[in-house]
């Protein structure tokens, strides 16, 4: 096997701000906690980073919103003078981290810092909130041309579409997808940032107010405001710093099939993050039997299913069954997900919130939610016409 | 859905030499799909060279309409202010190559009649010069 560039890599620090679902804090400000923490999480100085990578790219002045905080605002706040930089629209959410990656085997940085900002609570831009707010869409252009105008302005109804033709297949149930939200709230419980910690049982699943069948309101996750912030550094500098670094073994990011739209594919319900998977583990000699938790997005529970399947951990339409009665997927069974409560509890920190979970269970930090003996860690992220995955594991 | 739908003006693409043929092509009752004038495969959305053969050729040409529904959703949440829900989403696989899709509404068809692999036809809804395609029972 080649030397893939990742695996000379390594998250070297990370930082969370506080994560608010009514709006409490200027989100840029949370932004700046957020990448602050992660640089005095590594023990680095600002003058130490070379590199930021943050998605989507924002225009300078930005404060709130789906994204809050501009490159070039945060390198400023924060006195970092960057040799190298990028807006990293690619592979979703975990773009920054590949393309952290990427600069630093090209030598244009060490240290990078990435981070993933919402301010969406602020300022509502989509969502049943926005339409409140009586917010205006523009004109559609590219993929969502062909979705929008059917009266489809949200990805939960997208993601429904795909799960009715997958569930249909396969038998998938919704008492089955229902364990997912149910074990990631007793996760929750255990983590004091959640948004919900309260638990819930599968009759509060099943009488769930449906938003888009067969999503109801607890598949959905919980638009919030706060940033997660991590460093991506060469590996040898990073075993330099405070904290054991965090190697990342293996990323995918593929789009093999009619890339950048979510109903073209020839493999249709198959998305993106099912070639993001498999890139995935074609740059790793571990395999799913090696995993010790998982971190799956969860932006709607269907694409928790789908990742599931996706990275092998069960056959295709196998998920529902996998998942069943949640003991599998619980903090104590063989395959811990989402151990922070995911972002159906946690809050919507979009895919960066279970990358920096992940680096707590492999550093044995997680507290109360800690999984024993964690040695490697799969992150999941994205649906549809994108999606990123990384594979980290602890250090020799 | 039906009364609702007419009232509640949709969000409609700017139109481009890219997509002219699809949101404007059903002025004439049917449904334009690009399509390769060498090998026959249909290709949607726009690309500039066919995605088996690489053919230059390609150029919208009417399509059957038909097709069935490889999934929906009875969309209960409402994001669309005046709009009256619940309302079906569908995605309608043409009859005439298979990963042809379209979003659509079926707002003819009832909601309990949609189903996954229901036969469905197209209709057009006019908007100044767009022309929205949706489906209903074939
Ligand atoms: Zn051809």
């Amino acid at each position: 096997m080649p030397l893939y560039a990742e695996k000379n890599t390594a998250i070297s620090g990370i930082g969370q701000s506080e994560i608010f679902r009514k709006p409490q804090v200027l989100p840029f400000e949370l932004a700046t906690r957020a990448c602050e923490l992660a640089i005095t999480d590594a023990g680095l100085r600002p003058e130490d980073i070379d590199g930021v990578a943050a998605w989507p790219s924002v225009p300078s002045g930005t404060v709130a919103g789906f994204g809050t905080a501009a490159l070039s605002d945060i390198a400023a706040t924060l006195g970092i003078r960057p040799n190298w930089w990028s807006g990293a629209d690619n592979a979703a959410q975990l773009s920054p981290i590949l393309e952290a990656v990427a600069a630093i085997a090209a030598g244009y940085a060490t240290h990078v810092l990435c981070w993933r900002a919402l301010g969406e609570r602020w300022v509502p831009s989509y969502g049943s909130a926005a339409t409140k707010a009586g917010f205006q869409l523009m004109a559609p252009s590219g993929y969502i041309e062909y979705l929008l105008p059917f009266h489809a302005p949200s990805a939960a109804i997208w993601c429904a579409i795909h799960a009715s033709t997958h569930f249909a297949r396969y038998g998938i149930t919704r008492e089955q997808m229902g364990a997912i939200p149910i074990v990631q709230r007793r996760n929750a419980a255990l983590n004091p940032k959640a948004i919900y910690r309260e638990p819930i049982t599968m009759d509060d699943y099943m009488s769930a107010r449906m938003i888009a069948t067969p999503l109801s309101l607890l598949d959905c996750d919980v638009p919030c405001d706060g940033t997660t912030a991590v460093i991506v550094s060469r590996l040898d500098a990073a075993r330099d710093l405070k904290q054991p670094p965090i190697v990342i073994e293996a990323v995918g990011a593929g789009a093999r099939d009619r890339m950048d739209t979510w109903i073209a594919r020839y493999d249709y319900p198959h998305m993106a993050l099912h070639d993001a998977a498999a890139m995935m583990w074609s740059r790793t000699d571990l395999k799913p039997k090696d995993v010790s938790t998982a971190h799956l997005y969860d932006g709607f529970t269907s694409l928790t299913l789908a990742w599931l399947e996706a990275l092998g951990f069960c056959g295709e339409g196998e998920s529902g069954a996998f998942v069943e009665g949640g003991q599998r997927i619980s903090l104590d069974g063989e395959l811990p997900i989402n151990t922070n409560g995911g972002q159906l509890s946690e809050g919507r920190m979009h895919g960066f919130g279970h990358l920096h979970e992940a680096v707590l269970q492999l550093r044995g930090q997680a507290g109360e939610r800690q999984v024993k003996d964690a040695r490697v860690s799969v992150i999941g992220n994205g649906g549809g016409s994108v999606g990123g995955a990384a594979l980290l594991r602890r250090d020799g | 859905m039906s009364d609702s739908a007419a009232t509640v003006k949709r969000l409609l693409p700017q139109i481009t030499e890219a997509n002219r043929h699809f949101w404007c092509g059903g002025a004439d009752g049917r449904l334009h799909i690009l399509r390769c004038g060498a090998c026959g495969t249909w290709i949607h959305p726009y690309a500039a060279r066919c995605p088996k053969c690489r053919s230059d050729s390609v150029a919208p040409e009417a399509i059957s309409g038909l097709g069935t529904v490889a999934g929906f959703t009875i969309n209960h949440q409402p994001w669309i202010r005046g709009l009256e829900t619940p309302y079906v989403v569908a995605l309608v696989e043409l009859a005439e190559q298979a990963n042809i899709r379209l979003m659509t509404n079926m707002p003819r068809t009832p909601i309990e009649a949609v189903r996954i692999g229901l036969p469905v036809k197209v209709f057009f809804e006019p908007d100044g010069e767009i022309f929205v395609p949706l489906f209903e029972a074939a």
